[in-house]
């Protein structure tokens, strides 16, 4: 009798069984050296001051975090990840710390003065962030000079 | 975050991925990946360790020296969550008349409020404040007691967030009172859900919510979905 999956291994197996959006090609946009290029994170994790706009249930849209900003909240509703890492070091989700000091080691340009966060649970055609409000918190990173998008999921 | 990588990269903007499912990355094919087999929640890898976390960038970004791609890589160590229960003891019951999560509940407040003091903000506010949990847990008990979950009040009229709350209280109260500043991923969970009364509370309660009839969303993401 096979082992009974726990743990990650059974929600990475079921995530692995779920439809994922289909993309014709691979954009690819060249980036500047990394010594000179800005850098911003954007992650799934939901993250969000906890006096700021928490997420819906399936909520599409994404928020803006000052980069100064790192007494966040994780307004993720699912149950099938740990969450208990973040609330000991934020770095594990959202490295800003560790930019900040590739910054001041010259390895990378500069960061982002915001940084976004989405909601991990999306319908599975992602219909909104790939039509809307993706490419509307794309344009707000370019707006803000950024070249690299480091994405961090949970 | 696989749609994201593709969108931005349109836009004009490089991208890097943390990939925490492998197979998903190679199905969508994102311009460039670093696969981390870390435990889910922890994409960059190990808490309280900036050298390991200046690795997981260092591999990410030298994805950016490709010039063609998709990429996909995989970071070379591969980090097993800890599913042995954090070692830490649960309050001793203290008032009867209580239900005995909403006693244990009261019981943990103190490690609550000392976790909160240290990190300055807490994951408890979806539904309830901290305040709110033992009256919560209460709630809940009443329905494995029988009371219909549709007229039982429950805060905020949600299920899940209420769950979460209750949830986030325990484990930060727990990493408070066990001291485990690198607890591994899944042993602040499998504490909750296999030692303390308001973890059993919440799987009764799901099996109560589908018992009375209640809508799948309503009693499935209280809990992790391999937990019964």
């Amino acid at each position: 009798m096979a082992e009974e999956l726990q743990g990650d291994a059974f929600i990475r197996k079921q995530i692995a069984q779920l439809p994922v959006p289909e993309f014709a090609e691979t954009a690819w946009t060249t980036p500047p050296p990394l010594a000179d290029a800005r850098v911003a994170v954007v992650t799934s994790a939901a993250l969000h001051p906890r006096d700021g706009e928490a997420f819906t249930v399936n909520d599409a849209s994404y928020r803006a975090l000052d980069h100064e900003e790192r007494q966040l909240v994780m307004g993720h509703w699912s149950p099938n990840f740990d969450r208990s890492a973040f609330g000991i070091d934020y770095n594990v989700v959202y490295p800003l710390a560790r930019l900040d000091e590739l910054v001041e080691q010259g390895v990378i340009g500069s960061v982002a003065s915001k940084h976004y966060s989405f909601a991990g649970n999306q319908p599975d055609d992602v219909a909104t962030i790939r039509h809307d409000s993706g490419p509307a918190c794309a344009a707000a990173l370019k707006a803000d000079g950024v070249d690299v998008v480091f994405l961090t999921p949970v | 975050m696989c749609t994201l990588a593709h969108v931005f990269e349109a836009a004009g903007l490089s991208t890097v991925t943390i990939s925490a499912i492998r197979s998903v990355a190679e199905r969508m094919r994102p311009p460039r990946v670093l696969h981390c087999e870390f435990p889910l929640g922890r994409p960059v890898g190990k808490p309280n360790d900036p050298e390991f976390q200046h690795d997981v960038l260092s591999r990410a970004f030298s994805l950016l020296e490709q010039e063609t791609g998709p990429v996909l890589e995989d970071h070379p160590e591969e980090i097993i969550g800890g599913e042995d229960s954090l070692s830490c003891s649960v309050p001793p019951r203290f008032d009867p008349e209580l239900a005995p999560a909403v006693d244990e509940a009261r019981g943990l407040r103190k490690a609550y409020d000392r976790a909160l003091a240290r990190r300055g903000v807490s994951e408890v506010g979806m539904a309830v404040d901290p305040d709110g949990v033992p009256g919560a847990l209460d709630v809940l008990q009443r329905i494995v007691d029988g009371t219909p979950w549709k007229s039982a009040g429950i805060p905020g009229g949600h299920t899940t967030a209420v769950a979460n709350d209750i949830r986030a209280y325990y484990e930060e109260a727990a990493l408070e009172l066990a001291g485990a500043p690198n607890a591994g991923g899944g042993q602040a969970e499998s504490w909750f859900f296999e030692q303390t009364e308001a973890g059993k509370l919440l799987l009764s309660v799901r099996k109560a919510l589908q018992a009375q009839g209640a809508p799948q969303p309503v009693w499935f993401y209280m809990a992790p979905m391999y937990r019964s």
